[in-house]
């Protein structure tokens, strides 16, 4: 890529907004249809009521939940990361960022609906929103159901306005090079930009008040919907480790979405030149330490249960050592940790295939963690005769099937419309490196005089 | 209201762009009347580094202020307007309540970012303005506006000078 002029970055990274393939229409269809089952099952859930999914007592908490922390984790691949690599002035990120922070966005927005498609009257939804209302009652300030809210607002709209702020020069690119309502359209979604040292200075001085705030959002976001578990008196709950348990492992799989992503990216818009081995390479080191801090994590928890032997969260703690939830919990050690450890670890197996592999296992295993998290514990709660047993039924595997094809067909969607790789901070990124080649060769002529 | 008049150098590269505003500090054009743009930022050059000064951090920390005050108000009047039974534990609950002032004394300094942000950059702004498409084919834009009929000469020459590809008079802005 070092030898790419800026004309030939725009071109490259334009391209993909032209056109619509074939194989594009056809996967677009499919991933469309999918998501549309979903939502023809959530309407029948919604005109039947919740009946009709697997949830019975005492497990009132199954695939929707997990699927809401999911994809909540999941969201901490872009606008974090992002903005970690932007304070951390890391040269690499400047391909990354945009395809990280598009993930968060999307995957935020799908989490969010999650508590709502949970809900057994989901026209009611809006008795959570925090507002004098005439049905004389406030949510409750106490709960962490509603800190889930003001945190997931806060996270979505740090990170639509972290993720939309840079594309307005990209936009102005867009403008410039298109005719017709194409130039209408860009013309108005950029603003007026014009690209005064002004406005440039303002831009990168806004990105980084924002990479400052949004991190700690972040972190507090997890923090929060850790806390949906940790403040209930339920057994492998209550545990003050809730929290950065649940935050590394929001991290852990962020990068590994965001490297599938990657890795999917560069295949279908050709952007090899862009997105460099060097890219996974890094990401791949970063999910490595994400890999040994979960195992961390969950040596940590399962240590400390076992330890204090206390029946009730033995009764749990056995029934995923080797009870019926075993091939689950040992299915996401080896997603978590035993597939990608060696992948990763081992320098000659960490290239894009190496650590996309690993990044698809650690999805799956992420997903199951947040499974064995909520399902086991609902089922044995302290007393005996109240254990029970939870079966998704096909109205809750269809909407699950269906978000992970609408993260897929809103990405496609996305790729389509808007450039994936930042241009301007490509260039700018360029630019840096030529400049300081030039000033390096300048002070090396200056000192040879 | 007219447009003013404005006589403009399209550069290939910031070395040449650099030059080009040299020439025109040494014609001494008043830097008020300098006009620069480019499709990226050139931090490393002196023509990027007009406007750097702005109060942005501090009016961020000051929305962050508004929004936990807010948060903090919403959260204490919520739970006094609306006491529920606590079996003798306090009405206002702090931590929680620390949570909610936390969330949205972050989320008012985001929102007052970016409308920093808009405000002074003067965003959006679709009315038609000073712009060359050349800017976003990587070309720099510097130039002058409002000359006086004297000087335009000497403009176009030092611009030229200084290694303009194009040099362009406009009469009214585009």
């Amino acid at each position: 890529m070092a030898t790419k002029t800026a004309e030939q970055i725009t071109v490259d990274l334009l391209r993909p907004l032209s056109g619509l393939s074939g194989r594009y229409l056809l996967a677009a269809a499919f991933f469309a249809g999918m998501v549309v089952a979903a939502l023809c099952a959530f309407f029948y859930q919604a005109y039947a009521g919740l009946g009709v999914s697997g949830l019975r007592t005492p497990v009132f908490w199954g695939f929707y939940i997990t699927n809401f922390v999911f994809w909540i984790g999941l969201s901490h691949a872009g606008t974090l990361i992002s903005a970690i690599l932007r304070l951390a002035n890391a040269t690499w990120r400047r391909p990354v960022t945009r395809c990280a922070e598009v993930i968060t966005v999307f995957a935020l927005s799908i989490g969010a609906t999650f508590p709502i498609i949970h809900l057994g009257r989901p026209w009611l939804a809006f008795f959570l929103f925090p507002y004098p209302s005439e049905r004389g009652i406030w949510p409750n300030i106490r709960s962490p159901l509603l800190w889930d809210f003001f945190a997931i607002n806060t996270y979505l709209i740090s990170s639509v306005t972290f993720l939309l702020l840079p594309m307005v020069p990209d936009f102005a690119l867009v403008r410039d090079r298109s005719e017709g309502i194409k130039k209408k359209i860009y013309g108005a979604l950029a603003l007026g930009w014009t690209g005064t040292p002004r406005q440039w200075h303002r831009l990168e001085t806004a990105m980084h008040i924002m990479a400052i705030a949004v991190i700690p959002v972040a972190v507090s976001v997890h923090s929060i919907v850790s806390w949906d578990f940790a403040m209930a008196p339920v057994p492998m709950w209550h545990s003050t480790i809730f929290a950065p348990y649940f935050v590394a492992g929001a991290i852990f799989s962020g990068i590994a979405a965001l490297i599938l992503a990657m890795a999917l990216l560069r295949k279908f818009l050709h952007l090899e030149e862009y997105l460099l081995p060097i890219h996974f390479e890094n990401l791949g080191k970063l999910l490595l330490v994400m890999s040994l801090l979960w195992f961390y994590f969950v040596f940590a928890e399962r240590l400390t249960a076992w330890y204090g032997n206390e029946p009730s969260e033995m009764a749990v703690f056995w029934t995923t050592q080797h009870g019926s939830y075993s091939p689950l919990f040992w299915t996401m050690v080896f997603c978590n940790f035993l597939i990608p450890f060696p992948i990763l670890a081992i320098k000659k197996l960490r290239t894009i295939t190496g650590t996309a592999i690993a990044s698809f296992t650690v999805v799956i295993g992420m997903w199951l963690e947040r499974f064995l998290i909520i399902v086991p514990s609902l089922s044995h709660k302290y007393l005996t005769y109240s254990w029970g047993t939870y079966r998704p039924t096909w109205v809750e595997i269809t909407i699950t099937a269906g978000t992970f094809c609408a993260m897929v067909l809103l990405y496609m969607i996305f790729s389509k419309i808007v450039p994936i790789i930042s241009i301007w901070e490509l260039k700018a990124g360029q630019h840096v490196k030529t400049h300081a080649v030039r000033l390096v060769v300048r002070s090396n002529e200056a000192g040879a005089d | 209201m007219p447009s003013p008049p404005v006589i403009y150098g399209l550069f290939v590269d910031p070395e040449s762009a650099e030059r080009g505003m040299n020439a025109l500090h040494r014609a001494e054009v008043s830097p008020k009347k300098i006009v620069v743009m480019s499709a990226e930022p050139f931090d490393d050059y002196s023509f990027s580094k007009m406007d750097h000064a702005t109060p942005m951090p501090w009016i961020a920390a000051a929305g962050g202020v508004v929004g936990g005050t807010c948060g903090f108000l919403l959260a204490r009047l919520t739970q006094e307007a609306y006491p529920i039974v606590t079996g003798g534990m306090p009405i206002f609950a702090a931590w929680p309540s620390g949570i909610v002032t936390y969330e949205l004394t972050m989320l008012g300094a985001v929102l007052t970012t970016v409308v920093t942000l808009l405000i002074t950059t003067k965003l959006p702004n679709w009315k038609p303005k000073l712009y060359d498409p050349e800017v976003s084919n990587g070309r720099i834009l510097i130039g002058v506006l409002d000359p006086s009929d004297a000087a335009r000469v000497e403009i176009e020459n030092r611009l030229r000078g200084a290694g303009a590809v194009k040099v362009k008079a406009t009469n009214t802005h585009r």
